[in-house]
């Protein structure tokens, strides 16, 4: 018995990387299909977009994470997207650093491609139906200019096309144009609209964060200063899942794929925890 | 000495109590004042980007020059950095440039820049990739480090390993309820002990800004002593 405790004491790490590898690798190839409910932050941001944004309304996603945590908040913003164009809703999509503008412009290459490709009654165009802001280097300060003059912070979308000239753009001036928004990002940057967007000019907003992070909006959430939190893969795994219930999408996408491998990665680490205090305190029992 | 010192210190000042006075006049002067302020300040972060692409350039090539450890990884970065400059300028960032669309003829106005070939195929796994080797480091340390040696230890571990199965789908396997005990724990004692550091951090803010103000607090001027 010591001698198979002493040899998981004393394991190579490379063992517990394979075993980690494996458990995430294998729900990929058979899937699971975990039954998911879905939590009071998520049901309030899918509900305040379906029921509070008017047809032709305004929402704004800022796109702020670089490809680190794209894993967890890229697919959150797809669904975001998923969900205006299914309600007619303009989409502005934007980034206060510049790998976010990088991942915002891929994000609508493939969310233009897959709807127009199910919804061919139903084109979204660039520069109609959704748009993205050129970037421009500033971040808190570029929050509080759109509150004055959003055509005058940014001039041009990213392609370089004037701002005036977009029909997307017809009547949106100032925040009080725009009916929702939510800020995509694993960083402190969400203050900053919180503070700005939000407590100076009064925006509407949601927080689509890691879940690493999603402890620390908790205290905004309870505030009132944001209505609705997507906290890491599962908060858009839930997402996705409301889009599916309501028919708007027809399959699991992105994230409720990748939460089967998430499961699975975290009953690992469960385990190793487990494993390791048992052994940990049978070590200490002989000690004594 | 006036222009090093005591004029940045006038500056901070001066600009630091206009802006508190601004706020509170809704005057359209005083938003015109403001509005101009903003755009000052964007065109200074601009500039502080050149500053930060001359320290890399200037840090690596002394790198370089010394032949320190792994100098060549230095190489590695001007590269990159001078290839990804020059097909940003040649062809443009997120729409590509007639220059690149004369040089192409099969280019088109809506086809993807290379810069934006670079970014999504290169730096885009690389940087994911080196983020997910978390996933090992964290598997390694639950299985070696996450041990219950003391109360306070016990305590974390539990309410850690209750949040970690509660937040993917599998906990609802062992108890149907977990994710409203994960929301509770979140929304309770999480959100009390973030409140009080929020609390603390924020009224920290507040002083070393009017420490700026006032001119008490000058580390920003750097310099040293």
């Amino acid at each position: 018995m010591m001698k198979i405790i002493n040899y998981l004491d004393h394991i190579d790490k490379r063992w517990i990387y394979l075993v980690l590898a494996i458990a995430v690798i294998f729900p990929f190839l058979f899937p699971i299909g975990c039954p998911m409910k879905i939590t009071p932050p998520v049901s309030n941001m899918y509900n305040y977009i379906n029921d509070s944004i008017p047809e032709g309304g305004v929402m704004l996603v800022s796109v702020d994470y670089d490809p680190s945590t794209m894993a967890e908040l890229h697919p959150m913003g797809k669904a975001l997207i998923t969900h205006c164009f299914s309600k007619n809703i303009r989409v502005f999509l934007m980034g206060l650093y510049p790998p976010g503008v990088g991942l915002a412009q891929d994000m609508i290459s493939n969310t233009l491609e897959e709807w127009n490709k199910s919804n061919p009654d139903n084109i979204k165009i660039l520069g109609n139906d959704i748009s993205l802001f050129a970037f421009v280097p500033g971040v808190s300060v570029v929050i509080l200019k759109m509150g004055e003059d959003i055509r005058g912070t940014f001039n041009t979308d990213a392609y370089g096309n004037d701002l005036d000239s977009l029909p997307i753009m017809a009547g949106v001036n100032t925040y009080n144009d725009i009916d929702y928004m939510v800020d995509l990002a694993g960083s402190s940057v969400i203050l900053s609209w919180i503070i700005y967007a939000n407590g100076r000019y009064n925006q509407k907003m949601g927080i689509g964060t890691t879940a690493v992070s999603m402890a620390e909006y908790y205290a905004y959430l309870n505030s009132g200063q944001a209505n609705g939190m997507l906290g890491g893969l599962k908060g858009a795994a839930e997402y996705e899942a409301l889009l599916i219930k309501n028919n708007v999408s027809q399959d699991r996408n992105q994230a409720s794929i990748g939460m089967d491998a998430q499961s699975s990665g975290h009953l690992t680490y469960i385990i190793f925890i487990i494993v390791g205090n048992i052994i940990y305190f049978i070590k200490r029992k002989k000690e004594k | 000495m006036f222009l090093k010192k005591q004029l940045p210190l006038l500056v901070a000042m001066f600009m630091g109590t206009m802006m508190i006075i601004q706020f509170f006049i809704p005057h359209p002067f005083s938003k015109n004042v403001y509005s101009t302020i903003l755009d000052w300040l964007m065109i200074v972060t601009a500039f502080t980007l050149l500053i930060a692409v001359q320290s890399t350039v200037q840090m690596h090539i002394t790198k370089i020059r010394r032949k320190v450890t792994d100098w060549q990884s230095s190489v590695i970065v001007l590269t990159a950095l001078g290839i990804t400059v020059f097909v940003g300028i040649l062809g443009g960032a997120y729409a590509p440039t007639n220059i690149l669309m004369k040089i192409f003829p099969n280019v088109q106005p809506g086809s993807d820049t290379p810069l934006m070939y670079l970014y999504i195929y290169f730096q885009t796994p690389m940087q994911a990739t080196i983020f997910s080797l978390l996933a090992f480091y964290m598997a390694s340390a639950a299985f070696r480090a996450f041990r219950a040696r003391s109360f306070d230890a016990t305590m974390l571990l539990i309410t850690a390993s209750i949040v970690t199965i509660g937040r993917v789908p599998i906990g609802q396997f062992f108890y149907a309820n977990m994710p409203e005990v994960v929301e509770w724990i979140l929304n309770y004692p999480s959100m009390a002990a973030q409140r009080g550091i929020l609390i603390g951090v924020n009224l920290g803010m507040i002083a070393t800004s009017l420490k700026i103000i006032l001119g008490i607090e000058r580390g920003y001027l750097g310099g040293g002593k």
